[in-house]
């Protein structure tokens, strides 16, 4: 398996690697966006919506500093759900493709 | 001959601490000092342990730059903890919550985000595609000469930034904790940062960075157990305690000046846990959110750590642990900071350090006893210690990135042609490390009692707008290509800087100059004023330049009663000795013990207001003479011409628009020719460098 004799555009309009592409754009994009609008609805609500982040609803604990706790367990989740996602579909995909360039079906 | 050089760093290093242990001042006592050097001891002998056991292992470029890439995900993890969290995030975060309360504890939350970024888009693809450094990266599908020197440059300059501000700040640091001079500091920090850096190179770096994040979690453990235990571990009944503190409230009611006249002790304390004590401007935050967001998956410190390790799994299985211990740690923080405010106070936190950067070494003090107890001093010795090594880790990792720019992406991507042979590109490695080195130390010497707090958010604003948008629009747009890079990382870069340059963080003398006066010579009454709305910038633009035209944002005031006019300095010194001399002249007459105690108590605080009034004159009498004649900043401001004090708003942006422009205009076949390899390999991780068996 040397680099020269790898095809590499065959194995990029190979339809299983194009699924995994598409199936990680989707799942990596989405992630992506959620985590950055929640993370920047933090200083919005702290400047703009200061009545509601001032209410308290847990003894003195008020929305604005159970919303910032939230942002670190989102930020946990968010690591969470991609390591397993990663983990049990894309390295399977990507192993499978490159089980096929090693027996040189995908060339 | 190693061998030789090593004991060198040894005995230079015994020098020093030799000449350290004769400093006086500080905020650790005379008597105790001894403690704090041997826990110093102690740290500096298992990294130097760690050094000579990690040389011996050194001898190719994948062991020097890359650790053998032979560092497990775990190990990785806690090294990249080691490596962000600096002695700005692990002092300065703690010192901003115990100051301003909410504000300090929103400010950390984006430190943690930013590694999401760096999850989901950077970490995987830069292991399966990169070998070293940065360069290597954006060089396998543009031309590599070309994209290897911007590459560099942009490198260089980042960790210059980010490291002067962590010579400087360590410096003054360790003055204040210890008094060890400034700078027998910076070259005590430069030289330890040496050894670790020129003999052990990054295996030795990635295991400094994991003793000292270990070290630094242990502590945030102990004393946040030792914080909250009284209170059952309840956040509610322990939030209960902060904010019906004395000391919390006396400073919330010091933030807010005259608003506070009408408020209650209950709502005074309740504002502490509440946002806009600290960050006043909302599109300032969100520009800084940008910067760190983007910008740290752009450091070319932490894109290395990817290097080490040997799968993209590993990466993977990285940045999860660093996440963990990095968010981990930031809400420990918030039990640290609250903490220092209610037990330690803000007022003497202030007092020490005006940026709150010893909250948590007070803190330490206070939980072990308080100023003279044994146990009070070792808890301040130890955390003084973890910030030592804190500066040296951080340090070193930063040392480590710009000298693989200097000797790999330079000496032998551009100027030998790829063609040195092993042995020279390890040579030039350790040099270029030196060469470093040495900068680091010079620059730090020079830059002392330079403002450089925006070093660090020049550094993420730069790495945000020069450095990501290469790396990701070559790792995940096929069209992008040499001149897109190019042009976006000179253009990103140098946007953010010169903004940086026109901006609130420089020093406008005439600002300073005022401000001294007013102390000096008092301030004149202010009327009664009626409440007054916000009242918006006259457009978007306004809010971000002051152009001519342009009315600024005003948040909204509420109404204020008349303020008398304020005296200067000599008439507050006077005023205060003469309400010294009958306090004194009254003592011998006292016999109630009572009595006795109420008056000695007063005549301790004048005194006290009459040392820091002295210290104000004295300071404003510096600023005046430190600024005469001058009426404009270094660039010829004489106030900001940009309002932001964070430039990623707008330089981060026009980065990604000049790398698209760059690309869409011209054509570069190696750019497209080399996609299809690029996105099978950053997926697949198909003949990746591999890890080096030992």
């Amino acid at each position: 398996m040397s680099k020269s004799n790898i095809n590499w555009m065959a194995i990029d309009a190979h339809p299983k690697f194009q699924a995994l592409h598409r199936k990680k754009t989707f799942f990596l994009w989405g992630l992506m966006v959620f985590s950055i609008i929640y993370y920047f609805m933090l200083p919005i609500g702290a400047a703009y919506y200061q009545d509601l982040f001032k209410t308290k609803v847990w003894g003195v604990v008020n929305v604005g500093i159970l919303f910032a706790l939230s942002e670190f367990v989102v930020a946990w989740t968010i690591a969470f759900v991609y390591s397993k996602k990663a983990n049990a579909e894309f390295d399977v995909s990507a192993q499978e493709i490159i089980n096929e360039v090693k027996s040189g079906r995908m060339q | 001959m190693n061998k030789n050089y090593f004991s060198f760093f040894l005995a230079s290093i015994a020098t020093l601490g030799c000449s350290a242990a004769y400093a006086a001042g500080g905020a650790v006592a005379d008597e105790f000092k001894w403690m704090t050097f041997a826990v110093f001891g102690v740290i500096i002998a298992i990294t130097m342990a760690v050094t000579f056991w990690a040389a011996r292992t050194t001898h190719t470029t994948s062991e020097f730059y890359a650790a053998g890439r032979s560092v497990s995900g775990i190990q990785n993890g806690w090294a990249i903890a080691g490596d962000y969290l600096s002695a700005a995030s692990f002092l300065g975060i703690a010192g901003l919550i115990s100051l301003y309360g909410y504000d300090g504890f929103m400010y950390s939350v984006g430190w943690l985000v930013a590694y999401i970024t760096v999850l989901l888009v950077i970490a995987e693809p830069c292991r399966n595609i990169g070998k070293y450094t940065m360069g290597d990266i954006l060089a396998f599908r543009n031309d590599p000469k070309k994209t290897k020197v911007v590459a560099a440059l942009s490198t260089i300059t980042v960790s210059t930034f980010y490291l002067t501000a962590q010579m400087v700040g360590g410096g003054v640091l360790i003055k204040t904790l210890i008094g060890i001079d400034y700078e027998i500091s910076v070259i005590g920090v430069g030289i330890l940062m040496l050894a670790y850096v020129v003999f052990g190179g990054m295996k030795a770096t990635t295991w400094v960075q994991i003793i000292k994040a270990v070290l630094l979690v242990t502590a945030s453990i102990i004393l946040v157990f030792l914080v909250w235990s009284p209170y059952g571990f309840s956040l509610p009944a322990y939030l209960q305690a902060v904010v019906g503190d004395e000391k919390v409230v006396a400073q919330v009611a010091k933030l807010l000046g005259d608003s506070a006249a009408g408020m209650s002790k209950e709502e005074l304390g309740q504002r502490f846990l509440e946002p806009g004590l600290f960050l006043k401007n909302p599109i300032d935050q969100i520009s800084l959110g940008m910067a760190l967001v983007l910008g740290t998956a752009g450091m070319p410190h932490i894109l290395m750590r990817f290097f080490t390790v040997p799968t993209a799994q590993a990466a993977r299985t990285s940045v999860i642990w660093a996440m963990g211990i990095i968010g981990g740690f930031y809400v420990l923080t918030l039990f640290l900071g609250t903490g220092a405010a209610m037990l330690v106070g803000s007022a003497k936190i202030a007092s020490v350090d005006a940026g709150g950067n010893m909250a948590g070494p007070l803190l330490a003090q206070f939980l072990g006893g308080g100023e003279n107890s044994m146990l009070g001093n070792f808890f301040l010795a130890f955390v003084a210690a973890v910030a030592f090594a804190t500066i040296v880790a951080v340090v070193a990792g930063l040392v480590l990135a710009a000298a693989s720019a200097m000797a790999h992406d330079i000496y032998v991507g551009v100027i030998r042609g790829d063609h040195a042979t092993p042995k020279e590109q390890v040579m030039a490695a350790r040099v270029a490390s030196g060469i470093v080195g040495v900068i680091a130390i010079t620059v730090g010497i020079l830059a002392k009692g330079q403002n450089v707090a925006h070093l660090v958010a020049l550094a993420f604003a730069v790495a945000a707008s020069s450095n990501l948008p290469a790396v990701f629009l070559t790792l995940y747009w096929k069209k992008c290509n040499t001149t897109g890079i190019i042009a976006g990382m000179i253009v990103g870069s140098l946007t953010a800087i010169v903004l940086v340059l026109v901006s609130p963080n420089m020093t406008y003398p005439k600002a300073v100059v005022s401000a001294a006066k007013k102390v000096l010579d008092g301030e004149p009454a202010v009327p009664a004023k009626e409440a007054q709305p916000a009242k918006p910038a006259s457009s978007f633009t306004c809010e971000l330049f002051a152009l001519d035209g342009c009315v600024a944002s005003a948040p909204a005031k509420p109404a204020s009663v008349e303020k008398p006019a304020k005296p200067g300095v000599v008439e507050k010194l006077a005023g205060l000795n003469a309400k010294l001399q009958p306090l004194e002249a009254s003592l011998p007459a006292l016999t109630d013990p009572a009595a006795l105690k109420a008056a000695q108590d007063d005549i301790a605080k004048v005194k006290k207001d009459i040392v820091a009034t002295e210290k104000a004159k004295a300071k404003a009498e510096d600023d005046i003479k430190k600024f005469e004649g001058q009426t404009a900043s270094i660039m010829g401001l004489e106030k900001p011409w940009f309002l932001l004090k964070n430039p990623g708003l707008i330089s981060i942006p026009l980065g990604f628009l000049m790398v698209i422009l760059g690309s869409l205009f011209t054509r570069d076949k190696r750019a497209e020719d080399m996609w299809d390899e690029l996105y099978v390999r950053q997926n697949t991780g198909i003949n990746a460098e591999a890890a080096t068996a030992h």
